[in-house]
């Protein structure tokens, strides 16, 4: 088998970098993306390692460059991304960079800590000002000798004599809206109603200067009596978070102030234009930069984190590392080592050395932007283990070509082909887009898949006949009605059109039927009523067909597993016997469907036997029914021989291969193998490996798979073989799924068409077409929605299902661990999580 | 100048996407009705009499089927308007877009 069908040979390699050349060769490995670091010092905690005062750099310096995107975010200002991909940094410039991202941040928080003084500032000069404003107001109304004369008629009653107007003290300020009605309460209770209050409402909105909120504000001015009331009436404002400001009694005093605060607010709004029009600058200038930064510093941390997982040497001199890496890329892993060296200066060249290991390296399976999506699907079910048969490049058709076949109807077909088109050809263009829409880029990583199932659907579409629940009628029908009339056909009459609402072609009859449909399905079927009856009977034994079919391939593909890892026992006493029982119980079932179909004609065919009695009857060596006519001449004794075959194979899995297992571990204990410390000494014949295992790191994990327990391979055998010939059964059943989806969707679309698009067209007057224009609409909004999206999407999971557990369990136990090659490109994007 | 425009982008791509399935599906729809297709003899809409007071056996049938197949090239052209003015708008989205940034 070629290497392309198997996951990528890897090897663990040690690499020996000079102290000084490590940090530049880890980069070029990171751009390269091609090795997986190992850590080589589990037991060491995250804080004792050698470069966490560099990764804490790094993480402070990432800290400040996300306070400044903040910033920049809430100042909307675009980042532009250039795709440009920036080097890595020496380790030297890191301190320029820190330098920079301090400054840069000191003088953003200098900025923001200034403009919110400034800002509070003109809070309260503008308050000021509508004090001023409002209160003279009131001040006038005080004044007006009316009111003044009324008010002191009022008071003339308690307090007798008063000559002179009172003079009543004030206090002005500003409050929050909503606070006013308690505030009020407040105020008239605890006064006992001894205080006058007057407000006034600001128009504009105010600017907390804190939180950059809009909040409405109300002006008040409180006028009361004596020392005792003004104590309690400021304690009420400073509990309401009122501010108060000063007012000057006079109106002569208070029109000066307020010209005066008017000219500094004037001011104040120059130096605050200044500000923000300094900080935008600043902003501006970082943002031109940030995402060249967010890079630089986060491949640095990459770096310094990988660097944590080596192992230092006792000299101090060199860094180790090791790592996974596919035997295919040595060569280049090499040269970026080399690339590395160069670059950082060093003369002594860093060293790459492969190591042997008892270790499951990691499955690596390489994909392009085609086969991704279809790696995917097998990588859901399981990572495959290290070289085993892949079974992504079957799925590419496989897949798409089951769920056409749940899916067939050439106009559904041809609109999700259109829609994938779109997302294959725009590529490039809705890559460099980025959208974070989850459904889109689901759809989008699925891009090919969708395509081929497309066009896949077009074509069993074709084959079925189905172009949004109607035929097409390309070369003319092979059945003729003529025929049936008159004395040489049925004696067919008008009165016999008359007297039966549903009359029966027989294809007996010469001239009736022509010969077959040159491709797929007669057209003739859509219109008639027995057309269910026919499509079931077709479709049945159609997916019986494709799922033996997809099944016998699935268990072939497990002796290519067997020769590539030398269990010839596995061929043998497994292999073998599973496709013996699978092809002579349901391989036979299949040849007789090909029989039934090609034995019978239309004079014959009222004899044809039903091919699930026989099936049945095989199984249960009944052949004492006379009722049932055999197929062929001696049938019986092939049958009864296939059945005997077929249950023959059962005890080989089931008992000689657990006979055979514990045989071969007897005799090898007998010759026996010792270990000395770490070094495994072996006397049989073909241990030549000593000596290689007695890595510190590797003997941890590597463990003697020695042991044998004799029951607990006879119940996994037991098991394995009981649901390989359970499964025979139920998974064949379960390949009818083919047919019942497929049924689902053609009755779906005939529902939509008969009962939406049927509406529009029958309309027997001229202007039809308006009811047509709105009801098209509908139909094809309906279509997308539930027969491509809805329909779709039941389609793939059980296209997905019948890939997983119906074929992949023939071959594929997918309990390898993935790849994760240290890459840039995949940290940048988020996908690496440390 | 009051703006044509009068729906975003998506809407207009979406109308477009309508039109364009519209037009062909309608035109082959028109095109197989005038040729008085079999299979879509359940969507003309007949009653018994057409048959039984047809003078000239299938001429009434026919008739109801170039009627069908008129009202379906009407509705293509109209959906070829609806085509042009989703054009119009994702061409003026287009500008907009560019005059914003």
């Amino acid at each position: 088998m070629g290497e392309l069908f198997r996951s990528e040979e890897m090897t663990l390699a040690q690499l020996f970098l000079q102290s000084e050349a490590a940090y530049c060769c880890v980069s070029e490995l990171g751009e390269l993306g091609m090795v997986q670091f190992r850590d080589l010092n589990p037991d060491v905690n995250v804080f004792q390692r050698k470069f966490v005062n560099e990764v804490r750099r790094c993480e402070e310096m990432d800290r400040k460059l996300r306070f400044v995107e903040k910033e920049i975010k809430k100042a909307n200002i675009p980042t532009i991304d250039t795709g440009e991909n920036p080097e890595v940094p020496f380790p030297r410039d890191m301190i320029d960079l820190e330098a920079t991202f301090e400054k840069l941040e000191n003088e953003l928080k200098e900025i923001n800590t200034n403009q919110e003084a400034l800002k509070k500032n003109f809070l309260e000069l503008t308050e000021l000002k509508h004090i001023l404003r409002r209160t003279q107001q009131f001040f006038d109304e005080m004044e007006d000798p009316n009111l003044l004369e009324e008010s002191s008629a009022l008071m003339e009653g308690n307090e007798g004599g008063r000559g002179a107007p009172l003079r009543l003290g004030f206090v002005a300020g500003v409050i929050s809206r909503e606070r006013i009605p308690t505030f009020e309460r407040m105020l008239w209770r605890v006064c006992r109603g001894n205080v006058f209050l007057r407000k006034a409402e600001i128009e504009d909105p105010l600017e907390d200067p804190t939180t950059g909120d809009q909040v409405h504000k109300s002006v008040f001015i409180i006028f009361f009596q004596g020392d005792q009331l003004k104590n309690r009436v400021k304690k009420i404002c400073e509990g309401f978070r009122a501010s108060l400001y000063p007012c000057p009694e006079t109106p002569q005093e208070r029109k000066e102030m307020l010209a005066g605060v008017n000219s500094r607010i004037d001011d104040l709004q120059m130096v605050l234009n200044q500000t923000e029009d300094h900080r935008q600058r600043v902003l501006q200038a970082a943002s031109k930069t940030m995402r060249v930064w967010f890079i630089k510093v986060r491949k640095m941390k990459a770096i310094y984190h990988t660097l944590n997982l080596c192992n230092i040497d006792v000299t101090q001199k060199c860094l180790i590392a090791e790592v996974w890496c596919p035997v295919s890329d040595l060569d280049s892993i090499q040269f970026a080592l080399r690339r590395g060296t160069e670059r950082s200066g060093s003369t002594v060249p860093s060293i790459l050395n492969r190591m042997q290991t008892k270790q499951t390296p990691p499955t690596f399976n390489k994909t392009n932007k085609f086969t991704s999506g279809f790696q995917n699907i097998v990588d859901a079910y399981g990572i495959g283990n290290y070289r085993e048969i892949n079974p992504a490049q079957y799925t590419i058709i496989t897949f798409p070509f089951l769920f056409a076949v749940m899916f067939g109807d050439m106009g559904h077909g041809l609109l999700m082909t259109c829609a994938a088109l779109y997302l294959v050809i725009r590529e490039s263009r809705l890559l460099a887009q980025k959208t974070d829409n989850e459904m889109f880029n689901m759809v989008f990583a699925g891009r090919y898949i969708i395509l081929l199932m497309g066009i896949f659907s077009v074509y069993t579409g074709i084959i079925y006949n189905d172009c949004f629940s109607k035929s097409l009628n390309m070369f003319g029908s092979g059945w003729s009605v003529r025929p049936m009339f008159g004395p040489k056909g049925a004696n067919w009459s008008f009165e016999t059109l008359e007297g039966n609402a549903v009359l029966q072609l027989d294809p007996a009859i010469p001239g009736v039927f022509n010969g077959p449909y040159p491709l797929g399905i007669d057209p003739i079927w859509n219109i008639a009523t027995n057309k269910l009856t026919f499509l079931n009977s077709f479709k049945m034994k159609m997916s019986v067909i494709l799922g033996v079919i997809h099944m016998i391939f699935g268990v072939s593909l497990s002796l290519f597993n067997h020769l590539y890892f030398k269990k010839p026992l596995n061929i043998f006493l497994g292999f073998i016997p599973e496709i013996v029982f699978m092809s002579s119980l349901f391989g036979y079932l299949v040849l007789l469907v090909f029989y039934k179909w090609t034995a019978y004609d239309a004079f014959t065919s009222k004899d044809a036997p039903s091919l699930l009695i026989h099936f049945i009857n095989m199984c249960l060596f009944n052949y004492s029914d006379p009722t049932t006519k055999s197929l062929y001449a001696g049938q019986m004794g092939i049958q009864v021989l296939l059945v005997l075959i077929a249950l023959a194979c059962v005890p080989c899995m089931l008992v000689v291969k657990t006979m055979v297992l514990r045989r071969q571990h007897l005799w090898k204990k007998h010759l026996g193998t010792q270990k000395f410390g770490g070094v495994r000494v072996g006397n049989g014949p073909t241990e030549d490996e000593a000596g290689i295992m007695d890595h510190d790191q590797l003997s941890q994990h590597s463990e003697e798979g020695d042991e044998f327990d004799f029951g607990d391979v006879a119940v996994h055998q037991a098991i394995h073989t009981i649901e390989y010939c359970l499964g025979c059964i139920s998974n064949t059943a379960s390949y009818l799924r083919l047919w019942a989806l497929s049924l689902a969707h053609a009755q779906l679309s005939e529902v939509l068409w008969s009962m939406v698009m049927h509406l529009g067209l029958s309309s027997r007057s001229g202007g039809g077409f308006f009811g047509l224009t709105i009801i098209f609409a509908a139909f094809a909004t309906l279509t997308v929605a539930i027969l491509l999206i809805m329909e779709g999407l039941s389609a793939f999971l059980h296209a997905l299902r019948l890939h997983w557990v119906e074929f992949q369990n023939k071959f594929y136990s997918g309990q390898g661990f993935k790849f994760v090659p240290f890459s840039f490109e995949s940290i940048l994007d988020g996908r690496f999580d440390e | 100048m009051p703006s044509l425009l009068f729906c975003g982008p998506k809407m207009a791509a979406c109308g477009m996407v309508i039109s364009i399935w519209g037009v062909i599906m309608l035109a082959m729809l028109g095109i197989f009705f005038s040729a008085k297709s079999a299979v879509l003899i359940e969507d003309v809409p007949f009653t018994e009499e057409d048959i039984r007071n047809d003078q000239h056996p299938p001429q009434n049938i026919y008739g109801l089927y170039s009627q069908v197949g008129i009202n379906c090239f009407i509705a293509a052209a109209v959906y070829v308007a609806v085509g042009a003015v989703s054009l119009c708008q994702v061409r003026l989205n287009k500008r907009q877009e560019y005059m914003v940034t």
